[in-house]
């Protein structure tokens, strides 16, 4: 069984490879784009599983009746929906995810300037308090107050 | 307090969409056919190979098409429910024998015992690929129309069928 399985795929590769390169790419590019519904995380071109091949041969009949890429693809995403593309359309559904990112980015963006100006306007030495100032003072001597800090402090 | 509770409310929210994630099953791809007609097909039927059959032979019925395969271990999980409901009459119930031999197929049924009005034989996998078949066992619920209205992919469990494959069958037959 897995010998005569193993000729037939030997003879059908043996055909495509003979045929044109051209049409080849096509077919290679297009089994690229599109997903194997098995194990997800692989393209058809890449998976081994059973449902892979059947779909390859799919997509290889249909090239070969003359159908465009766009074609090939509408007939695996009626069947399958959108999912069997690795790149999701543009639609209603697909808006967060595509636009999501973006958002994200401008209000990281913004949140970022607003810090900054916050940080820009704050006094930037705050006082020590009472009791530290007493401690510092204990042991380096009087301290000059903040608004008389100008380098010349001793 | 804004300090906390901005950033708690951020991780809280994020906790809130992992968790729904986690309880999502990535291997559930929606059907796209559901709500639509179902494909038409003709093929032999598995004990009479001289005869063939058409989803519009089923017209007028509510009825399950599940898809099966004598290789396929998570069918035995979902057979005696199939069994089950067939002895009860509850709807028809017509099976896609799908990649298939003819004396595996025929072998498996003797011995689980055979719940399809008829089953028929898909070899080549052709028409599984028209109804989105990705994994078997996969069951459509198809109505009077020939509309598509629910897929169960996977096995059909008691908790599916009682929740939503019975109620959408008496919903659909009155």
């Amino acid at each position: 069984m897995r010998a005569a399985l193993l000729m037939v795929l030997f003879l059908v590769s043996g055909f495509s490879f003979s045929e044109n390169p051209a049409t080849e790419n096509r077919i290679r590019s297009l089994e690229e784009k599109l997903r194997c519904l098995v194990c997800q995380n692989q393209t058809l071109a890449d998976s081994n599983a059973e449902l892979a091949g059947d779909l390859r041969r799919q997509v290889r009949e249909q090239v070969a009746a003359g159908r465009s890429d766009d074609e090939v693809v509408d007939y695996l995403v009626q069947r399958y929906g959108d999912f069997v593309l690795y790149d999701p359309p543009f639609k209603a559904r697909t808006l967060l995810l595509w636009i999501g990112p973006f958002v994200l980015l401008a209000a990281a963006a913004l949140v970022l300037v607003a810090t900054l100006r916050r940080r820009r306007r704050a006094p930037e030495d705050p006082m020590l308090a009472p009791d530290d100032k007493r401690l510092v003072e204990r042991v380096l001597g009087p301290v000059a107050a903040p608004g008389e800090r100008d380098g010349s402090a001793q | 307090m804004k300090r906390v509770l901005l950033p708690l409310g951020i991780f809280i929210l994020l906790v809130g969409f992992l968790a729904v994630g986690l309880k999502l099953d990535p291997r559930e791809v929606p059907s796209p056919l559901v709500g639509k007609p179902a494909p038409a097909f003709e093929l032999p039927v598995l004990h009479q190979p001289d005869k063939r059959f058409v989803p519009a032979d089923m017209r007028g019925k509510v009825w399950l098409l599940n898809v099966w395969a004598s290789w396929c271990a998570s069918c035995r999980d979902e057979h005696p429910l199939l069994v089950d409901l067939s002895k009860k009459g509850v709807l028809p119930i017509l099976g896609l024998n799908y990649k298939d031999r003819g004396e595996d197929a025929q072998r498996w049924l003797k011995q689980y015992g055979d719940p399809y009005q008829l089953s028929v034989v898909d070899a080549d996998g052709r028409i599984g690929i028209d109804y989105g078949v990705y994994g078997v066992p996969e069951t459509y619920l198809i109505d009077r129309e020939g509309v598509i209205r629910y897929k169960q992919i996977g096995p059909i469990t008691p908790a599916v069928l009682e929740r939503k494959i019975l109620p959408l069958v008496t919903s659909l037959n009155r």
